[in-house]
């Protein structure tokens, strides 16, 4: 029963991930396309959970841990990129 | 224009410490399960990346004041160190032993001197991440 329900909500997290690509791809903005990015980490990361509750292993929670990392890293640094041009700055002005 | 990235600079002030401690967590789970010093390593250098992205150079260089051309060579000798020194003792170069130690409270746990190699490749990790990126980053500054 479990397995089932778990294969479901796979299926639904790869839909969502094809949806948010065709926004990465399509997007009409930069801010759609990082928005669509930032959404398409999150929801790997949560196939990976339930791909680890499915396999009933340990060894998959650390994918989790620096996919949230790099994800989070990436978001912001495309942020800053559109936002001021340069992503580390030399001097920040205020 | 006056900038407001208040809340990023308070989230990054927080994330910067969990993500030391996952570093930390997967420098020593190395030994049997995934981890290791490489990937500790490219964590370290994540969190310090993203000091630098959300706060600017001088800021971070006076707060944390390292030449990471110096992190990633303090990081091959001791690498090397930990190679040669099984040698002067007529074992093979690269040679690693362990024992075990009662400690007080966390009862009986093993210590490997493989952990010497470890900390030397994470902290070439780190140096030579940390150089590529902010050499890249400053050479385009007009």
């Amino acid at each position: 029963m479990i397995d089932v329900i778990l294969k479901i909500a796979l299926t639904l997290f790869s839909l969502t991930i094809a949806i948010s690509f065709y926004r990465v791809a399509k997007g009409p903005s930069m801010p759609d396309r990082i928005v669509g990015l930032d959404t398409i980490g999150v929801n790997l990361l949560s196939m990976v959970a339930i791909i680890s509750i499915l396999f009933g292993t340990k060894a998959y929670l650390e994918v989790i841990l620096i996919l949230g990392i790099l994800s989070f890293i990436g978001t912001i640094a495309f942020s800053k990129f559109l936002e001021r041009g340069v992503i580390i700055e030399r001097k920040s002005n205020r | 224009m006056k900038i407001n990235d208040l809340i990023l600079r308070t989230v990054v002030q927080f994330v910067v410490f969990i993500v030391l401690t996952i570093a930390i967590y997967l420098f020593f789970a190395g030994h049997y399960t995934p981890g290791g010093g490489f990937v500790a390593g490219l964590v370290l250098a994540s969190a310090v990346v993203m000091l630098y992205i959300s706060f600017d150079t001088d800021t971070v260089r006076k707060g944390l004041p390292l030449d990471f051309k110096i992190v990633a060579a303090i990081g091959v000798t001791l690498a090397l160190l930990s190679g040669i020194l099984p040698m002067l003792f007529g074992q093979p170069f690269l040679k690693m032993s362990s024992m075990n130690i009662q400690f007080p409270l966390i009862g009986e746990k093993t210590l490997a001197t493989v952990m010497i190699f470890e900390l030397g490749v994470a902290l070439t990790v780190v140096g030579v991440v940390m150089t590529i990126i902010l050499s890249i980053s400053e050479g385009s500054d007009d």
